[in-house]
């Protein structure tokens, strides 16, 4: 049989720091995701509205993190807010103010991009039915923004907890360093548990993820 | 509609101010202590180590045998060896930060370690912007390629061969200065750039010479064509530039450490398995004292 050297995990207390190193990248991504959404939200209603002057701030918050890579963004609140204000943040909430940031900037384009996408005739036949505004927002327009919204943000909250791989650049011992750990620890005794130990990490990954995703077919169906 | 809107907007920037102001609120507190202590200075001084109880100092955590955590989850190794006994002569607990080779000198830089232990190579260029006490190993480069393929001079790559390096390492420096024509493959960790020669990404890895000769002989089938690769360099520990009180002390520690043969007994108990004791007295250095000098 092929040696895997999965023997590795099971050694010591590594099985338990593994997925303590999940933990860790679930703690982070969990509350950057529970921040960001109801942020993104209203940002992105914000950004949907009339106010020019609103709309350009929020296009130049937007932009500037998506065009900067994580690992910038990371290292900028990291390291960068103890040399300009020597602020002593540690790794973990360096991590959860960058995954924030870049989690409510994505999520309020998303909504932006759900609520303009709504027809304006959705809003005219609701006036013809005689509904109120509160009426047509209630009824019509809010659900079918949520319906859009949902995959698209089921996307958004898996990719923060992928991109949490980053972390381990500035000090956060997540999954991926542990796993990283692991092989080196092991390099003479089990030379090729580097595929065995990738192989757990990427089960793990999918253990995260693949929940959410089932909850967002489910909410889908639901509201169709 | 109108109202709706405009009531909304109204909630929205009361909730975000508030949040904002809350957050600016939280994050005042230390700045106006950093502040407070002098702007510039990051580090702390031996009397602020002494006093806090913990010293943090920067080490690998998946480099073995130097700086790597065993399956108990505790660090290990040569490094690690010796941060333990500056624990133990301070009269402080060790806190061990993982560092990657990219950003050594950044944690130094911002004082968010005191010292860094990490396998670090004195140079030139780091002793511009961090201080380094006396030296307790010696290095050079060395080149590891794949028996089928021996490099054994590096001037006779190709144009398509790539070598690999890990970023921020003496050896992306030796060879981005003396070899620009060569392609370099970078990356970011020990465990990458070992994937990254074992797939065949590259047709040689260079890297310290320790690294390459341990490499080959744990790993079947890798041969160090080039064992040493430029000059002989030595690794020290590095602490935040300016932090004279702290660098004093560790090199009175490592002078006195070198009356007890101490780093022949960190070799004994940390690198004997991985290099044999051939290369201990090459490799070791006592009480901050080079051979080759």
């Amino acid at each position: 049989m092929l040696d895997l050297g999965l023997d590795v995990l099971l050694k010591g207390k590594n099985l338990s720091r593994i997925l303590g190193g999940l933990g860790v990248a679930m703690k982070i991504s969990m509350i950057s995701v529970l921040i960001s959404i109801p942020l993104g939200i209203l940002l992105g209603v914000l950004m949907a509205g009339k106010n020019p002057v609103t709309k350009a701030i929020m296009r130049v918050y937007l932009d500037i993190i998506r065009i900067m890579p994580q690992l910038v963004l990371l290292f900028l609140v990291y390291f960068g807010t103890t040399r300009a204000f020597g602020w002593d943040l540690s790794g973990e909430t360096a991590s959860v103010i960058v995954f924030t940031l870049w989690g409510t900037a994505e999520m309020s384009d998303l909504v932006r991009g759900a609520i303009i996408s709504i027809p304006v005739h959705q809003y005219e036949s609701g006036a013809a039915l005689g509904l109120s505004k509160t009426q047509t927002y209630l009824y019509i327009i809010i659900p079918q923004t949520i319906r859009r919204l949902i995959p698209l943000s089921i996307n958004l909250i898996t990719r923060m907890i992928k991109t949490t791989s980053l972390i381990l650049m500035i000090g956060v011992v997540e999954v991926l360093k542990v796993a990283q750990q692991i092989i080196e620890a092991n390099r003479m005794a089990s030379p090729n548990a580097a595929f065995g130990i990738y192989l757990t990490v990427f089960f793990l990954y999918f253990i995260a993820c693949w929940p959410i995703s089932l909850l967002a077919k489910y909410l889908e169906r639901k509201w169709r | 509609m109108k109202y709706l809107k405009k009531l909304f907007a109204l909630t929205t920037t009361l909730a975000l101010v508030s949040a904002l102001t809350a957050c600016g609120g939280g994050e005042a507190a230390p700045a106006e202590e950093g502040d407070a202590a002098s702007a510039d200075v990051v580090y702390r001084t031996l009397d602020e180590i002494k006093e806090s109880g913990t010293i943090n100092i920067g080490v690998f955590s998946d480099k073995n045998p130097f700086g790597y955590v065993d399956e108990n989850g505790e660090y290990q190794g040569y490094d690690v060896y010796f941060a333990n006994r500056i624990g133990e002569d301070l009269g402080v607990d060790v806190n061990f930060v993982s560092t990657e080779a990219a950003n050594r000198i950044e944690y130094l830089q911002t004082g968010k370690v005191d010292v860094i232990l990490a396998n670090f190579t004195v140079t030139a260029e780091r002793a511009e912007e961090v201080d380094f006490a006396l030296p307790y190993m010696n290095v050079a480069l060395g080149v590891v390629s794949p028996e089928s393929n021996v490099i054994t001079s590096l001037d006779d790559l190709s144009s398509e061969d790539e070598i690999i390096v890990i970023s921020g390492t003496t050896a992306e420096t030796y060879l981005t200065e003396n070899y620009p024509d060569i392609k370099l493959q970078k990356y970011d960790s020990y465990a990458t750039a070992k994937n990254a020669l074992e797939n065949g990404n590259g047709v040689a890895w260079a890297n310290d010479n320790t690294e390459v000769i341990a490499f080959a002989l744990q790993n079947e089938g890798y041969e160090v064509g080039i064992p040493t690769l430029g000059s002989q360099d030595t690794i020290a520990p590095a602490v935040s530039k300016g932090n004279s009180s702290l660098l004093d002390w560790l090199n009175d520690e490592i002078v006195a450490l070198g009356e007890e043969q101490f780093f022949h007994a960190d070799y004994e108990a940390t690198l004997v398995d991985t290099y044999g004791l051939d290369y201990e007295d090459s490799l070791v250095v006592e009480g901050g004292v080079t051979g080759n000098e």
